[in-house]
């Protein structure tokens, strides 16, 4: 394809260049425009067109982005073929990117975990429609005026319900050196974990200022990264603290089962810290021994990945809430409830289990922190919570318990669901008293108003027979 | 403007109005019957009569093996049991049925797409497009950038881009597949009326020509009927049991 360069003023199927805004390596952007449209859009136009790399990734970018919709994705507007000029034309995102922040690492840890939640929300959002980006890093994270992120350039990605065009096209593995997850270097491109992996490479980076694994330039190079877990963030700075460097290294584990098992997941403790059980991971100080080391490259040799798409993944990996209602008629119903959780977390290794219990608050005045007999309400329930929790046995980074306080439990269990892409919910109904018909049950209203599944638990109610 | 894809009814009416219903109720307003409407099952004059019907509203149809086959035309043979089956339909066949199957052409072309029943390169000859090789042979000849075929009862998409390098895909049924106007694209919408991946659930696809978006469809029928109907006809048994099974 021999094309004469683009121009200011020129059309090209009713869309006028108005400023060339950008040249990369693969692409150039122009700010166009056409009378009917109600936003700034922009043009993407492939740069080098006689390397097949290029030219199948534009192809990719055209099959993918009319498939996507919401706020973490540029809005699709039309697509040209390669028949004459291939272009895509796209909702203008003015930024700015993550880029530039890395300049400023290492930034405050709120910050990174605001930073990277965003992030993971958007990821989430984007793996729901069945996407895995795929060259995830600063340069592609833009943020919208409120701080929302939007993810861009689909040319790597990976549609687990279209054709992969990219699949064994190419010798060389995918994706940009310092941010390429181990899988992909072995050519896999169906695990949405590996768009988690290169979210803790850029948290690692705003955490410490460094890459975890340099920018190799050869394959043996990134291959280093099948053996070698990235020296601990701590030890370049003392002042990550360990909840972000256990976040950061549970996203850069080598081996994808061992990581997050979603990017909500991911979110789920970057915005809830205080909840989180550290492990070994927050405490280590140095890089592994090299006799580990060893047996890890060992081991990395003969990987066999397994074939999981990200629908797949994802069901995998759910958060369930268990709303656990701590009020007088609550103990017939607590082994009911935690019998239904059991069954929803059994079949999903990597479920995660967020127990939840609402202190309700007067709608007008202060409560007082404690109640009468002294004791710390808020505390008295999360040892319940812990309580009941108990007999599922699940190991301590699969669970965690959140006291809320609000006057409405319903709206709190809803708001909890929707902010922390909550996948299903399981809760309690102690069946009809006049009052409650009257009022609404709090599991009626979730399971009208949750943005997720619900299951609704009720202990069978004993018929009393009258006496003859 | 949006074309359904409909091949391989044989005989099978319960297949054949489910797919048309869902078609229907899915916006569409074009037809391409890509051949094999008669052969195996127990329903050929109402197949024909509604295959005619449509025609005469500008629909295209093609001649497959099994057509040819009823028409006495085929050079090969069938394996017996569809041989058996094709004796039994010509007994069935009025005289306008014949005269519709034998005004069937074997290939059609339309804007960017070709259609025929078996392959690009020699339709006559009813070679199947079993992998790769084959789809890649009959792309090459093509001057169409997107070919749809039957013959071959499951649904498979194949594609070529610029390094001649053939793919083949293995579609979910009902999530819509934009075909890239880089590539050509070799599209089996497995058979309506007998589909052999062991799925009972007769199969068919949508082409929209203005988004390029091609859907595979999946549509579960009373397929216990239509092996009940088989066996009553006398047919061979196990042409029951394919349908029963889904060909597994």
């Amino acid at each position: 394809m021999n094309l004469s360069p683009l121009a200011a003023g020129q059309r090209i199927d009713g869309f006028e260049l108005l400023q060339h805004l950008h040249r990369g390596g693969m692409a150039s952007l122009w700010r166009v425009s056409r009378s009917d449209l109600a936003f700034a859009a922009v043009m993407k136009v492939p740069q080098i067109q006689d390397d097949p790399t290029v030219i199948v990734g534009f192809e990719v970018e055209q099959m993918i982005m009319p498939l996507l919709g919401g706020p973490h994705v540029p809005r699709f507007v039309a697509a040209g073929g390669f028949e004459a000029q291939p272009y895509i034309v796209m909702e203008y995102i003015e930024g700015p990117t993550l880029r530039p922040r890395l300049e400023e690492a290492p930034l405050p840890a709120t910050e990174i975990a605001a930073i990277g939640a965003a992030v993971a929300e958007a990821l989430h959002d984007l793996h729901q429609q069945h996407v895995i980006h795929l060259d995830v890093k600063p340069s592609n994270i833009l943020f919208r005026p409120g701080g929302q992120v939007v993810l861009v350039d689909y040319g790597l990605a990976r549609h687990d319900r279209l054709p992969d065009l990219l699949a064994e096209q190419f010798k060389l593995p995918l994706g940009t050196s310092p941010y390429i997850s181990p899988e992909q270097v072995l050519h896999v491109r169906d695990d949405p974990r590996s768009d988690l992996f290169a979210l803790g490479v850029v948290l690692y980076h705003l955490a410490t200022g460094q890459r975890p694994f340099g920018a190799p330039t050869s394959i043996g190079g990134l291959r280093k990264r099948l053996y070698r877990a990235p020296t601990p963030p701590r030890a370049h700075n003392p002042d990550c603290p360990p909840w972000l460097q256990e976040i950061i290294l549970h996203c850069l584990e080598i081996d994808p089962e061992q990581r997050y098992g979603s990017a909500a997941q991911v979110a789920f403790d970057l915005t809830q810290p205080s909840s989180m059980v550290l492990t070994e991971r927050a405490d280590r100080t140095a890089r592994m021994p090299l006799a580990q080391q060893f047996q890890r490259w060992v081991r990395s040799v003969g990987i066999e990945p397994v074939q999981r798409n990200v629908t797949q993944q994802l069901q995998r990996a759910p958060i369930v809430l268990a709303a656990v209602d701590a009020s007088q008629e609550w103990e017939a119903l607590a082994d009911a409830l935690r019998t239904a959780a059991r069954r929803v977390l059994q079949s999903e290794p990597h479920a995660r289990l967020a127990c939840l219990s609402v202190l309700k608050t007067n709608l007008i005045g202060l409560d007082t922190p404690t109640d009468e007999s002294g004791r710390n309400r808020h505390v008295a329930r999360l040892v319940q919570l812990q309580h009941w929790a108990r007999p599922l046995a699940l190991p301590p980074h699969r669970v965690t318990y959140h006291v809320l306080e609000a006057p409405d439990p319903a709206v709190a269990i809803i708001d909890y669901a929707r902010t922390n892409r909550v996948d299903h919910i399981v809760i309690g109904s102690r069946g009809a008293s006049g009052l409650r018909r009257y009022l609404g049950s709090v599991s009626t209203r979730v399971v009208a108003e949750a943005p997720c599944s619900v299951t609704v638990v009720k202990v069978p109610r004993e018929e009393t027979l009258s006496a003859a | 403007m949006t074309t359904a894809l409909m091949t391989d009814i044989h005989s099978n009416r319960e297949a054949f109005e489910a797919c048309l219903a869902h078609a229907a109720e899915h916006g569409v307003d074009q037809f391409a019957f890509l051949g094999d409407f008669v052969g195996y099952g127990a329903d050929p004059q109402w197949v024909l009569d509604t295959l005619i019907e449509h025609v005469s509203h500008g629909a295209i149809a093609l001649l497959g093996n099994h057509d040819a086959a009823a028409l006495g035309t085929l050079s090969g043979r069938l394996n017996s049991g569809a041989q058996q089956a094709i004796d039994w339909t010509r007994e069935q066949l009025s005289a306008a049925h014949i005269e519709f199957l034998s005004q069937l052409p074997l290939t059609a072309e339309d804007g960017p797409c070709l259609y025929v029943h078996a392959n690009g390169w020699d339709p006559g000859q009813f070679e199947y497009v079993f992998g790769t090789f084959e789809a890649g042979r009959s792309m090459s000849v093509a001057r169409a950038r997107i070919t749809f075929c039957g013959h071959m009862h499951e649904p498979m998409l194949y594609h070529m881009g610029l390094t001649q390098r053939v793919e083949a895909f293995s579609p979910i049924p009902g999530s819509p597949i934009p075909l890239s106007a880089a590539r050509r694209w070799l599209a089996l919408p497995g058979s309506v009326g007998q589909p052999r991946d062991g799925n009972p659930a007769a199969c068919y696809a949508t082409f929209d020509e203005l988004t390029n978006m091609l859907t595979f469809w999946r549509v579960p029928y009373d397929h216990e009927q239509a092996a009940r109907k088989v066996l009553e006809a006398g047919l061979p048994p196990h042409l029951a049991t394919l349908l029963l099974t889904g060909g597994s």
